[in-house]
């Protein structure tokens, strides 16, 4: 294999590039997925310090160390930046290096589109922070980018529109991209219900993109010519509905839930297997549940907006169809527990970033359910309970789930183990961080503190100062991420091919570390 | 397992104790104040009972599998790879477990949003950051704002034990009546909360939504703004008193005595220095939160007011922002159904004349009443 890839190399009809060219003009899956996973991780550093900057405000009542507009700021783009710029590129990223290794393709279907995919992405991210330079500073009307707030802003608002269609686009070619890979470029003898279930569930989120994305787009359209070319769409005065924004919005926004957590149980789907020794419990079951999410996640919108104040029908049907929700979700957690039962268990670092997730983003659930209820919501809707619901499942969930998947392959990219006493101390420190940071969110949203404030009534004193301990354990641990990471593409000891005692699959049949060109000639699964 | 049980005793007893001696530690909901309310209290406490007991089972299993069922205890791992009776249990038993917390939980949203019959009716207007109150029945209006001093807030003043959830002016209610509330906003979306009562309800510009709560006794109630409104959204608590009916009654005629009193100010004339004094107290009330006390704005974000071509330029220009509004889609509103025309006055006379803007003359009420002509209606709240 390694030797038809060197004779590839050597066929020079365009010799590669080198330095800063070679990354601005690549077409290779395997370049491209490296290039989405470190802007990712430069992001994640970017927003985790905005976290940081929000907790040190929040250690104790009264206004320290900055502005509250300054503040609204900070928690705006810590939303926009970790959602748009680090789990949804890092996700890309592992279908990039992934996909075409994992179903036996030689790249990406559209490699050009591929390389304009990721370029569009810094672009987007430049307009986002340089903003905060702008007068009147970065976007603060929140994530969510509610009128008649966000029509009131300067000008990094229409930037960060332009941010947020500029991303929607390199999220709708990526998707296209991945669907069109998967479906014509599997390899001989690898039928659908045989994928991975890490392909089946980008399959399935790649639609949900390309479903929601062009929504967002239209609603932020809107926002746009509201801004500035005087039209009225969420104006009442002007015969429009502020509220319409929302459910707008939310239509693109809950999918897009289930856009940021389904690469994670396919990636959790691959992972636990492996170190269990044992094969997926109910394979089948997994690929329906996922699609059932998917289908679901498109009737469940107004949950987030039941203090809008809607109709009794209306409440209880997003109530209802909100719970349901929890039945092909508990089907997964069943399956990752049933996989486990009886299995042949060893704990390596990403087995362990695996186990937290199926425990921790099940508590994300749990307080999902909470959230479902419709009378409960009244009382937690806009509160800390729901800061402390969502960072479950996008902290403990999507970002665990990160790590446990550059765990799992980055000795198949570099070629080097990684150090395990390192990934352990990182593991242990991201667990026990994560969690004093956000559980006792719980107990401030139940007690009655909003989100999105930036000082706060005495009584929330002590929850908030442990939160900001926590949250500085958690960040700092980061960097023992960064080291690791920059350590194994240095060296370290050599990683055999199949890397994993327990792993299945194509991606463990090609060399480590896995040549620039792999599977020019499809494999044959049976 | 005995040990776990017994372990997880302990853990219990510690959290009860940790509970009881530091009180600001809450654990739950505030302790409901109305009957809707307490049936949330309750529906929660059943969730959570639900959740914790799934929990414990589900990782119950799974701790026990990653104990018993390692590689370094020699365990071989077994070849099953699915089951159809398993898998139809575990998708039927959470089905039906969710059938029965969703029927309790619609008999409750039944119940809020069950508006009719009420006693009395209060319209609130959510204000970038104030709240405005009307008893549409007794013809009671006015407006609540923070009440805690900036001092407080810098920490160069130690903090009230009510910091940040004071106001000047609370809403008042009688204790066991039906107050039905009409819900709306006059600029951004705000949202009115008062946990106690389990009324959440987005204000929102241009529409009324209603809601409902009965008072069980008694007591004051606290609450915040819920929407993210902008700057000040964490500056905008909602205080409410529930009282006897007796003193609901003399409270709406005490409101009703000072009405009368602002309404007679609108038709004198003041000097300049009457006018600066009762003009600073609703520029800190009503503008400081913007413009800054010391009128130096947030540049780029809000304009200064010492020194700036409004403050000192015509009167006429300064009169016609502060009633009408400014530049339309800024935060600058028009006050012109916010303050009286002798407030307006005062005001605008404080602001040609505090710090380095020595401009030396007045508005008087007379000059406000004649700017509001016919467009002080247009300048309303358009769910009027």
């Amino acid at each position: 294999m390694s030797d038809a890839a060197h004779a590839h190399d050597d066929h020079g009809h365009h010799a590669h590039p080198t330095g800063i060219m070679r990354w601005l003009t690549t077409t290779n899956h395997k370049d491209i997925g490296s290039l989405y996973l470190w802007f990712s991780l430069i992001m994640l550093f970017t927003a985790g310090s905005m976290a940081l900057l929000i907790r040190s405000e929040l250690f104790e009542p009264g206004m320290q160390l900055m502005h509250p507009d300054f503040f609204n700021q900070l928690t705006t783009m810590h939303g926009l930046i970790m959602i748009f710029g680090v789990i949804m590129p890092a996700f890309t990223g592992f279908a990039n290096w992934q996909v075409p290794l994992m179903i036996g393709a030689p790249d990406m279907a559209f490699p050009r589109m591929n390389n304009w995919s990721f370029w569009l992405l810094p672009v987007a991210g430049i307009m986002l922070l340089g903003s905060f330079w702008l007068p009147g500073g970065a976007v603060a009307g929140g994530w969510t980018m509610y009128p008649p707030l966000f029509i009131q802003g300067g000008v990094s608002y229409d930037l960060t529109i332009l941010a947020v269609h500029i991303m929607g686009l390199s999220s709708i070619m990526g998707s296209i991209n991945i669907i069109t890979t998967i479906l014509n470029m599997r390899a001989p003898g690898l039928t659908l219900m045989k994928m991975p279930m890490f392909v089946w569930t980008w399959l399935i989120t790649a639609y949900l993109l390309i479903a929601t994305m062009p929504v967002l787009a239209g609603a932020v359209t809107m926002l746009l010519t509201d801004r500035n070319f005087g039209t009225h769409f969420f104006n009442a005065a002007g015969g429009g509905d502020p509220v319409m924004f929302q459910h707008i919005f939310w239509f693109f926004g809950h999918p897009e839930v289930y856009i940021l957590i389904l690469p994670a149980f396919g990636i959790v789907s691959q992972i636990i297997p492996t170190f269990s020794r044992k094969p997926l419990f109910g394979y089948a079951s997994m690929v329906y549940a996922t699609a059932s999410i998917a289908i679901l996640s498109f009737t469940v919108w107004a949950h987030h907006m039941f203090a809008v104040g809607m109709p009794v029908a209306a409440q209880l049907f997003f109530m209802f169809s909100t719970m349901l929700i929890a039945v092909p979700t508990g089907v997964k957690v069943f399956n990752w527990v049933a996989t486990m039962w009886k299995g042949s268990l060893t704990f390596e670092t990403p087995m362990l970033f695996a186990i937290a997730f199926v425990c921790l983003f099940t508590i994300g659930g749990f307080s999902g359910l909470v959230l479902a209820m419709a009378p409960v919501d009244i009382q937690l809707q806009d509160t800390y309970y729901v800061v402390a619901h969502f960072h479950y499942v996008l902290v403990s969930g999507a970002l665990f789930s990160i790590f446990a998947g550059i765990y799992y392959w980055l000795p198949k990219w570099t070629g080097h183990m990684y150090n395990e006493t390192l990934g352990k101390t990182h593991f242990w420190l991201s667990v026990i961080g994560m969690n004093i940071v956000f559980f006792p969110m719980h107990f401030l949203g139940l007690a009655g503190m909003p989100r999105r404030i930036p000082d706060y009534a005495l009584q929330f004193t002590e929850f908030n100062q442990i939160a900001t301990v926590g949250a500085f354990i958690f960040g700092f641990s980061q960097l023992i991420f960064l080291v690791l990471v920059l350590k194994t593409i240095k060296g370290g000891a050599k990683a055999s091919d199949q890397v994993w005692e327990g792993a299945q699959g194509l991606e463990w049949t090609v060399p480590s570390p896995a040549p620039y060109h792999t599977f020019e000639t499809a494999p044959v699964v049976k | 397992m005995k040990s776990m049980w017994q372990r997880a005793g302990v853990m219990g007893a510690v959290w009860a104790a940790s509970q009881s001696a530091l009180a600001d530690y809450a654990y739950n909901l505030q302790e409901p104040a109305s009957q809707v309310a307490r049936e949330v209290f309750h529906l929660h406490n059943l969730i959570m009972l639900v959740c914790v007991g799934i929990f414990i089972i589900v990782f119950g299993m799974m701790f026990y599998s990653l104990i018993k069922h390692r590689k370094s205890v020699g365990h071989k791992a077994a070849h099953f790879h699915e089951n159809t009776t398993v898998e139809i249990i575990w998708t039927i038993i959470p089905f039906i477990i969710l059938v029965g917390m969703a029927y309790p939980a619609a008999k409750v949203v039944i119940e809020m949003k069950d508006t009719s019959n009420p006693d009395m009716t209060v319209k609130i207007t959510g204000y970038q950051w104030k709240w405005g109150y009307d008893y549409l029945n007794e013809g009671v209006h006015f407006y609540s704002t923070l009440a805690t001093p900036r001092e407080q807030i810098d920490g160069t003043a130690a903090k009230d034990e009510h910091y940040l959830l004071e106001v000047d002016d609370p809403m008042v209610v009688p204790v066991g009546k039906r107050v039905r509330l009409l819900i709306t906003a006059n600029d951004v979306i705000h949202s009115w909360w008062v946990p106690a009562f389990g009324v959440k309800q987005d204000g929102i510009p241009g529409f009324i939504r209603d809601s409902w709560f009965k008072a069980d006794k008694i007591g004051t109630y606290r609450g915040q703004c819920a929407e993210l409104c902008g700057k000040d959204h964490g500056f905008m608590p909602i205080v409410v008193k529930v009282v006897s009916e007796e003193d609901y009654k003399a409270w709406v005629a005490k409101k009703k005595g000072s009405a009368q009193a602002a309404a007679a100010d609108n038709t004198k004339t003041f000097d300049v220095k009457e006018l600066v004094e009762r003009g600073e107290k609703v520029y800190q009330a009503n503008c400081a939160a913007c413009h800054q006390a010391n009128g130096t704005g947030l540049p780029g974000v809000f304009p200064a007011m010492n020194g700036s071509k409004v403050a000192t330029g015509p009167i006429a220009a300064h009169i016609n922002i502060v009633v009408h509004g400014g530049r339309p889609g800024t935060a600058m509103v028009g006050f012109a159904d916010r303050l009286s025309d002798a407030e307006i006055a005062a005001v605008v006379t404080y602001e040609r004349n505090a710090w380095d803007n020595k401009m030396g003359d007045a508005a008087q009420p007379a000059d406000i009443a004649a700017a509001r002509g016919g467009a002080a209606v247009a300048a309303a709240p358009a769910a009027q």
